[in-house]
């Protein structure tokens, strides 16, 4: 290593060419790849040039000097290399959670001949702090459920598979949202950080009757289209977040679907963003769906998710899912 | 021939003359320039521990022998209030970041051996041993 850089360093300092000032990039590529730090360098110059000129004292002195004042280089360089390791380590950890995070969010959307449902979650990072499921009951009905967990990344997704095993254990009967709602609300609230909360709206879709019953704890409760007067409205109801208060209850709201209907249920991640210097509002996302009605409820949502991304110039803050139902 | 140096660390002027003191010894076992700022280093910053959070303490050099290896061994020793969580004081960046050196896992990572023991309210000892390569 030292003979090589003697030998560069001479025929630089005879010629003062250009090649050999390559070379020297070059060799400093190749330091690096051994992990040698900036101090060990300085020395190597040191000792490259005793051997090649004769060196003033103070001048030599210098360079020890100077080695004292690379070694907060050099540790900090060391320290980068430690840490760049761990962090790969850490890589590899969050893509098995996110592996597992994908067979939690598994698309199990229940199937009707005259029920369309479509779905898109994308989270905005690797692991999604948006939820959802849906459960398929012997009643002629099914349980579904979105949720957007407060904060994203890692601690959303604990949450998550929190939030997932205690509906499932609840799914074992087709219990009413509200119900559901006042159970998860105290599994969240003994849980959970005090500083964290979960939205979702909780619902049951009578396949017989059409009936969508649902609950809502502090989120959006969603978009009902009317195909007859080819009207959106506003779906109503309220109740506040999950985590946040004990025993709060999760009254119970209901429509009718009738056939060409649709519900729109979504995230915040839907709606929070900036198309040009300006928020997105609600029109603008009504305009949008309105554009994609007459599509298959699968096509309409993936068609949505692709249209609002572009809008936003490719740009996803939030995770965005979105559930679409149509009654045929 | 082993003779050991004891310094006590009360002020920067201490810190000073540890350094200076490693400085030397390894100038006498002939050891390279980089091992010799390594060892400086390294009491340094174990000096300037003892100096920043128990106040007083002392730095021990001996120069030791091993299967003809020579270098030096730097035992950095105070009655200080201890380390609540040494693996979170081991950890990158967590010293660097409040701007205090290298730090712990910085001396670990240049010297050859690097042991620590430390209970709150009873003080700390680390050990490191830096071979001549």
């Amino acid at each position: 290593m030292l003979a090589q850089y003697k030998e560069i360093l001479q025929a630089y300092l005879e010629g003062r060419g250009e090649t050999q000032l390559y070379l020297a990039q070059q060799l400093s590529k190749w330091f690096l790849r051994q992990n040698i730090s900036p101090e060990e360098i300085v020395d190597m110059h040191l000792l490259a040039l005793e051997q090649t000129l004769d060196i003033p004292e103070p001048v030599q002195e210098s360079f020890h000097f100077l080695t004292e004042v690379m070694i907060e280089y050099g540790y900090l360089y060391r320290e980068h290399h430690s840490l760049r390791n761990k962090q790969q380590q850490l890589e590899h950890e969050i893509e098995a959670a996110v592996t597992m995070q994908y067979q939690l969010l598994s698309d199990c959307r229940p199937s009707y001949p005259d029920i369309d449902i479509g779905l898109v979650s994308v989270p905005a990072k690797r692991m999604s702090g948006d939820y959802y499921n849906f459960i398929q009951h012997e009643d002629h009905s099914f349980s579904l459920a979105i949720a957007d967990i407060t904060g994203k990344g890692i601690p959303a997704a604990l949450c998550m598979s929190m939030i997932k095993y205690a509906m499932d254990s609840m799914y074992l009967s087709s219990i009413d949202p509200s119900k559901m709602l006042f159970y998860l609300n105290g599994v969240v609230e003994r849980n959970i950080d005090s500083s964290m909360f979960v939205t979702m709206v909780c619902g049951r879709y009578d396949v017989n009757r059409h009936r969508f019953q649902y609950a809502v704890a502090g989120h959006d409760p969603g978009i009902l289209y009317r195909a007859k007067e080819q009207q959106f409205l506003d779906l109503t109801g309220q109740g506040v977040a999950l985590g946040v208060k004990r025993n709060a209850s999760y009254p119970e709201n209901e429509v009718d679907l009738l056939p060409g209907d649709m519900l729109f249920l979504m995230t915040d991640g839907v709606i929070d963003r900036k198309v040009g210097q300006r928020y997105m509002q609600r029109e603008d996302l009504v305009a949008y769906i309105q554009r994609e009605i007459g599509n298959p409820a699968q096509v309409l949502a993936d068609n949505l998710y692709r249209k609002l991304l572009e809008a936003s110039s490719f740009e996803l803050p939030d995770d965005h899912t979105m559930i679409v139902i149509q009654r045929k | 021939m082993a003779v050991a140096n004891r310094i006590v660390i009360e002020n920067e002027q201490d810190i000073v003359f540890a350094r200076q003191t490693g400085r030397n010894m390894s100038k006498q076992l002939g050891f390279g320039n980089i091992v010799q700022s390594r060892i400086a280093t390294a009491i340094s910053e174990l000096a300037r521990n003892i100096f920043l959070y128990a106040g007083k303490g002392t730095i021990t050099l001996e120069a030791v022998e091993d299967e003809g290896k020579s270098g030096i061994r730097i035992t950095a020793e105070d009655q200080g209030c201890g380390i609540t969580d040494i693996r979170k004081a081991m950890e990158d960046g967590y010293s660097t970041s409040g701007g205090l050196g290298a730090g712990l896992p910085g001396v670990k990572r240049m010297v050859d051996h690097f042991t620590i023991e430390s209970a709150v309210g009873m003080g700390t000892k680390v050990t490191v041993v830096k071979w001549n390569n």
